[in-house]
């Protein structure tokens, strides 16, 4: 069976609409079945209207998707409280080790992302931990990793090969991204895949990064969403007056 | 018994707003093999460039088998080229020149 890519972190400037159409046909064009672009937390509903017909133009799948940035743990249970139920897929940026422990415990969150620099990378074994009982995925973009040059690249490969190696002792799934925020910067999901191999990522994890990681979360995600779901194991199989 | 020298060719698209002649291209591979994978890594590449064509941004490189991955990785961090915003994409991977061109035929169509 072929395999769906996903690039679930394409970020285009929505105030400029070429621009967008250009990533989103590009994406179709590199070999992508399915994009997720963050949304802005206060349009959300706005912005997926247009996105999701030019997604259909294009022939390609899209997922609305929000980035969360709390500055404290109390700001992201407030910000998922009034936002799961609206998006696809909920991501959380995390800045601090307390949203980082809250992000990774919560069964709302879907992505764990972490900024460039270093001492603001918290995904450590005890994150792990918390991550693995629950259904979140480490994210990582790929965008710093062709646009940094010298030390700071040495750096950054050095924390994702850590990261790594904790996120499969865990088993917490990873995800690949490619963060673009222009055309230039965007690559093939056998691209995404190889740069993965900088930080020992062996090739078949990387393409599953690339491919059915991904695309689990939106079918759950999508599953949970539907009007036929109850609870966690129970949904609507059929409505009617035979039921 | 010396063991047969396997190679791989890569038929590659280049996205740039300018023109690239094949000299400018085929350094700045050789440094982004450089930079990921210094001089040891890049040894092994056995890197070379067999046909380039500017009008088309199209060029063909052959590479050791076994380090296929490495230059789609080393391919993948090139962003410029001089003052020019580029990007390089992986079109096919073919053993031999032969079926290289058969399969960029099979994708054109």
């Amino acid at each position: 069976m072929k395999r769906t890519y996903a690039d679930l972190h394409l970020c285009p400037n929505l105030k400029n609409p070429k621009q967008t159409e250009n990533m989103i046909k590009k994406s179709r064009r590199l070999g992508y079945h399915l994009i997720a672009i963050p949304l802005p937390l206060s349009s959300v509903e706005e912005e997926v209207e247009w996105l999701r017909r030019m997604c259909k133009e294009a022939k390609i799948d899209f997922v609305s998707r929000v980035d969360l940035k709390p500055k404290t743990s109390r700001e992201l249970l407030k910000d998922l409280r009034r936002l799961r139920r609206k998006v696809e897929i909920i991501a959380v940026t995390c800045e601090s080790k307390q949203v980082a422990r809250q992000a990774a415990k919560d069964h709302r969150v879907d992505i764990l992302s972490f900024p460039t620099e270093l001492r603001k990378r918290f995904f450590d074994r005890a994150e792990a931990e918390l991550a693995s009982k629950t259904t979140v995925s480490l994210e990582i973009d790929v965008k710093p990793l062709i646009t940094l040059k010298g030390k700071p690249r040495i750096r950054l490969l050095s924390a994702l090969r850590r990261e790594t190696a904790i996120a499969k002792s865990f088993q917490v799934p990873v995800i690949l991204s490619s963060g673009a925020t222009e055309e230039s910067l965007m690559r093939k999901p056998r691209e995404l895949a190889a740069l993965a191999s900088l930080f020992d990522m062996d090739k078949s994890s990387a393409i599953e990064a690339t491919s059915s990681n991904p695309t689990s979360i939106v079918k759950r995600n999508r599953s949970k969403l539907s009007s036929n779901f109850v609870a966690p194991g129970i949904r609507i199989v059929r409505r009617g007056k035979d039921c | 018994m010396l063991k047969k020298v396997r190679r791989r060719y890569l038929a590659l698209k280049i996205e740039c707003d300018g023109t690239l002649n094949s000299r400018e291209f085929i350094n700045a591979v050789w440094n982004a093999v450089l930079t990921l994978y210094g001089e040891y890594g890049a040894s092994k590449t056995n890197l070379n460039l067999i046909d380039y064509n500017s009008e088309e941004k199209l060029a063909v490189i052959r590479v050791a088998h076994a380090t296929v991955e490495m230059i789609r990785a080393a391919l993948a961090s090139i962003t410029r080229i001089g003052d020019k915003s580029v990007a390089i994409h992986v079109l096919t991977v073919s053993g031999t020149i032969k079926a290289l061109h058969r399969k960029m035929k099979h994708l054109n169509h």
